[in-house]
């Protein structure tokens, strides 16, 4: 018992070697998390947009302002994870992909996909 | 209900939605992604047309219980006192109430002014 308890705990987590399928895991969990955050503020951005002209147009400037330029770079790579991720998942419910193979390869797809569609798209808006 | 019956039902609500969320989104990709919304009115006239006015409502509330299964996972797992567990659950149901009342008399009011 003496023994187990001094066990090293590495909860750096620079230090801790996560498989591909948590990081998968965790980031969908994560741009879960940031898309919610974000609700109020699209909502507010589609309500201006469909006030009158020119709240369809100042909503088109805010759009296009340097800061949520930026934070559109990361709802967009929020939604391309969690899009992505949440489909390999109801794949993996479905059964399909359940080995772990075809799992890891899957996770990292995954994960490679959302980052470079996030590229092509922060490419494209600066 | 049993919790067991309470789980699967989330479960489900979490996968129904999940595939009508990835729908919507991927034909609002391909129906916007060539370029925003000219005009306020061709934007106006789109979203007040009766069959993508309802689909946007759905899209709303889906998104919204979506959001509210995924969260309070979130939340059990790393919000340990149950009196704060509750009162940060409650505080996002509220949240998403509010914002799905928000959207819908939008949504409302947009095909009310369109028809």
């Amino acid at each position: 018992m003496a023994a187990s308890e001094i066990r090293p705990k590495y909860l750096n987590l620079l230090r801790i070697r996560m498989p591909v399928g948590a990081v998968t895991s965790f980031a969908h969990r994560l741009s879960g998390v940031l898309l919610f955050l974000a609700l109020p503020y699209g909502l507010y951005l589609f309500d201006l947009s469909l006030q009158n002209p020119e709240g369809f147009a100042r909503a088109a400037a805010l759009v296009h302002t340097p800061l949520v330029r930026v934070l559109s770079i990361l709802l967009v790579w929020s939604l391309a994870h969690h899009l992505l991720a949440g489909l390999r998942f109801l794949l993996i419910d479905l059964d399909i992909g359940v080995a772990r193979r075809g799992a890891r390869r899957s996770a990292w797809v995954v994960n490679m996909a959302a980052l470079l569609l996030v590229l092509a798209y922060a490419g494209s808006i600066l | 209900m049993t919790a067991a019956a309470h789980g699967l039902r989330a479960w489900l609500l979490q996968r129904f939605t999940a595939a009508y969320l990835a729908a919507f989104v991927l034909y609002l990709i391909i129906r916007l992604g060539g370029g925003a919304p000219a005009s306020f009115q061709a934007w106006h006239h789109w979203l007040a047309g009766p069959w993508v006015n309802l689909a946007a409502a759905l899209f709303l509330v889906s998104l919204l219980g979506h959001a509210w299964v995924g969260v309070r996972d979130v939340i059990m797992d790393y919000v340990r006192p149950s009196g704060l567990r509750v009162s940060v659950m409650a505080a996002v149901g509220l949240f998403l109430i509010g914002m799905g009342a928000w959207g819908l008399r939008l949504l409302f009011l947009v095909a009310w002014r369109g028809a």
